[in-house]
């Protein structure tokens, strides 16, 4: 079992979304809504701690997979990370992402926190910094307009070798791990 | 300790021209900012103020560039709570690009980017404050340009 106290947050983004906390945790775990915002890819979620939590490809190809930590509908989700969909990312180790969701002035605050158990170098973190806000912007736009903006996720510079330079040093090894 | 900055990214579907329209027009301004006014001419060295309901000034500063509809530099200061004040001068950088997409979606949308962080050291308070300010506002700047209405009206609610 993960140990969460290991975890830090090195991401933190915030956005309000003209909904119901309910929406919005449904538009995080229902396939049927994560196709449309989320790259493509299909949730598949086990509704319980403990249980399996994958993004799919359309072909059904594992892109992310880990396990629930907290099942709390419909005001927190959290869950381990491993993307094992790109080559190598496999062997890295494994983040927790989690979502907060809670009412905020008629509407709802979702907070996603990508935390790591390890000193992850700011080259691999700005992955995930540049590929929040925009799936992150379209469940928004999804949820609010019905249409979710598809925004093409580009590695940012640096971010294919800083990934190749950690799988080759472990540096996690080395800390505590 | 790294010197905080707040960084924060959103997609709109909207254009260039609308989201600085939004980011620069005062009656805009006013329904996504939860009432807040802007006085500014928006050219650079131009004074700029951002003042509550009754007028009172909440931030002032003046513009350092403008690269319509790309571009603004803000040099921006507290000016009503006295600890933020302290921390002195932050500079707030708005950044406007066309987001690319998965062709087949179709539409486009608009990548807002905003920077903001001290001129000097430190910031601690100032880059706090803004943090929890600023995804409420575009938060409800983009609902606004999107939808045609805001995420929700009061910021002291959320």
């Amino acid at each position: 079992m993960t140990d969460v106290s290991k975890f830090t947050p090195k991401t933190v983004y915030v956005t309000y979304i003209a909904a119901t906390p309910e929406a919005v945790f449904e538009a995080l775990i229902k396939p049927e809504f994560t196709r449309q915002y989320f790259g493509g890819f299909a949730a598949d979620v086990e509704p319980r701690a403990g249980g399996a939590f994958r993004m799919l490809y359309p072909d059904g190809r594992v892109h992310i997979s880990g396990t629930v930590l907290d099942w709390t509908p419909p005001k927190r989700l959290s869950c381990t990370w491993l993307v094992e969909g790109m080559p190598g990312f496999g062997d890295l180790p494994e983040c927790i992402v989690t979502y907060e969701i809670e009412p905020a002035g008629g509407a709802t605050k979702l907070t996603m926190t990508e935390s790591h158990s390890w000193e992850v170098p700011e080259a691999i973190l700005a992955g995930g910094r540049s590929g929040w806000p925009a799936i992150l912007s379209g469940l928004k736009s999804l949820l609010e307009t019905g249409k979710a903006p598809a925004i093409t996720m580009v590695p940012p510079a640096g971010f294919t070798d800083a990934v190749q330079r950690a799988l080759r040093e472990k540096p996690w090894a080395s800390q505590g791990r | 300790m790294a010197k905080p900055m707040f960084v924060y990214v959103t997609y709109i579907r909207s254009t260039p021209e609308k989201v600085w329209e939004a980011l620069t027009d005062p009656r805009i301004i006013a329904k996504y900012w939860f009432g807040m006014t802007v006085e500014c001419e928006w050219k650079p060295g131009s004074p700029w103020a951002l003042k509550f309901e009754d007028g009172r000034i909440a931030d002032a500063g003046e513009i350092l560039e403008v690269d319509q509809p790309r571009r603004l530099v803000i040099r921006w200061r507290n000016e009503f709570k006295p600890e933020l004040k302290a921390e002195g001068y932050s500079r707030c950088t708005m950044q406007i690009e066309m987001a690319d997409y998965y062709p087949g979606f179709g539409g486009k949308a608009v990548k807002l980017t905003i920077h903001h962080e001290i001129e000097g050291e430190g910031g601690d308070k100032f880059i706090e404050a803004v943090s929890g300010g600023w995804p409420k506002i575009l938060s409800n700047l983009k609902s606004l340009l999107e939808t045609g209405d805001v995420t929700f009206e009061k910021a002291g609610a959320a």
